[in-house]
């Protein structure tokens, strides 16, 4: 219970210092808007096109965002020394890694809920039946990308050339929830769309799977 | 140091045997021809690199948890030798998928997972070059090829789920496949000729980092002096 009542206590700080700047959020937005436009000159977007293709490049975009937003996850704690502060006030180190996840994946979240409309009307495509399932797989997909960026942040902060190392260390990691993401979306973006259960338990399998290895590893990555 | 060189001069007579047997033993397949003799080469080097990695694997576990630099050195050692391996596999497949499927790659489940597992341990070696401190460098490498590890799979099966054109597997594969009982032989001598090989290039490796730990021990008191 300590675990996540320390969790929820520092998830409360992550937000607050967020919303106090938007900085993070702003520029992630304005980033994904520009992936999704540059990305559509890349193909023709009609509308059979951006069926087989928009899924793709939206998760693409997400991934690329993702990579640039869960950069400052640790380098901000590094600037002022605040991780020694944060481990000595918490009893499980997990503790900092959930507060972490979860400000990431809220953000992430925030961020594909306010490109969902933009895409849908930029590529003609319609999501209206199929909301319940398009936020199940956006939420599923964030959580594995935040758990595994949050990881790789912690790892990334600690090397030189930090900004390019995190994304070359997340991209290939995150294969499989690209891939699956993606076809799920295709499924849901279909004429007569239907959700695809064995790829949303596939995704909830990766979740868990890098949730745990992060619970029974996370502690060494924030060792001094 | 003899037994460095015995080591040595057993895998290359072995890989020189099995090469041979490939060649010469082996009976030509009847579809593919003289091409498909590539396959006991780049399978066994598969097997190989895939070894490699696994034990690559325990040594990160058995770093974290023991902190010994020697399963630090096992651990890239064992990398390096791994991506040497999967890198012949990258360039045989193709070589041997051009003649027979026409195109030199495709994104099923194996080659695709094969890649990944390639890229991720490039980038693990990457990672090592970008941490200065030695126990940094130890630990957070040992971190990341966990991660790696555990990814392999799950890339495999995602892939599978969605892109389901692979060709089935010929070894422990469903019925219907296998192999001519002269080629099983030919294949497993490869297999145990390029896991002598490995073996041997991990042994040296291994003693090349301990030599380059050994001589910046070695520096540091001189400076200290």
């Amino acid at each position: 219970m300590a675990l996540l009542s320390n969790a929820a206590a520092l998830l409360g700080k992550e937000v607050r210092t967020e919303f106090r700047s938007r900085e993070l959020l702003g520029t992630t937005i304005v980033f994904v808007l520009i992936v999704v436009v540059v990305f559509s000159f890349t193909f023709d977007p009609t509308t059979a096109e951006s069926r087989r293709f928009g899924p793709g490049l939206l998760w693409m975009a997400f991934l690329f965002a993702a990579s640039l937003m869960l950069q400052p996850c640790f380098l901000r704690e590094q600037v002022n020394d605040t991780l020694s502060a944060l481990r000595l006030a918490v009893q499980d180190p997990f503790a900092i890694f959930l507060a972490k996840i979860a400000a990431n994946t809220l953000f992430l979240l925030l961020t594909e809920l306010l490109m969902l409309p933009v895409f849908a009307a930029l590529f003609n495509a319609s999501f209206a039946t199929q909301l319940p399932a398009i936020l199940l797989t956006f939420f599923l997909g964030s959580v594995g990308i935040s758990v595994v960026g949050t990881a790789l942040a912690a790892i990334s902060a600690q090397a030189r050339m930090r900004e390019l190392l995190l994304p070359l260390l997340l991209l290939p990691l995150l294969t499989p929830i690209l891939v699956v993401s993606t076809e799920v979306t295709i499924r849901l973006m279909q004429p007569e769309p239907y959700v695809e259960w064995k790829g949303i338990g596939l995704m909830a399998g990766f979740d868990a799977v890098f949730l745990t290895v992060l619970w029974l590893f996370g502690e060494y990555l924030l060792e001094e | 140091m003899l037994r460095r060189i015995t080591l040595g001069a057993l895998a290359i007579g072995l890989v020189a045997c099995a090469t041979y047997a490939s060649f010469y033993i082996a009976p030509e397949e009847r579809t593919m021809g003289a091409i498909q003799r590539i396959f006991y080469f780049h399978a066994s080097t598969a097997w190989a690199g895939e070894t490699t990695f696994f034990v690559c694997f325990v040594a990160n576990l058995l770093y974290i948890w023991k902190r010994k630099p020697q399963y630090d050195w096992l651990g890239v050692t064992c990398a390096e030798v791994g991506v040497a391996c999967i890198t012949v596999v990258l360039i045989t497949g193709p070589i041997w998928a051009k003649p027979v499927w026409g195109i030199w790659w495709t994104w099923d489940a194996r080659l695709t997972s094969t890649f990944v597992l390639w890229i991720l341990y490039i980038c693990y070696l990457l990672l090592r070059t970008l941490v200065d401190e030695a126990e940094r460098r130890a630990l957070l490498s040992a971190l990341f090829g966990v991660f790696a590890f555990i990814d392999v799979p799950i890339v495999f099966g995602a892939i599978r789920w969605w892109r389901t054109q692979h060709p089935a597997p010929v070894i422990m594969g469903g019925e219907g496949s296998g192999l001519d009982p002269i080629m099983k032989k030919v294949f497993l001598f490869n297999v145990l000729a390029m896991h002598v090989l490995a073996v041997f290039l991990i042994v040296e490796r291994y003693f090349l980092e301990k030599t380059k730990h050994d001589v910046e021990l070695l520096q540091r008191e001189a400076e200290a002096r």
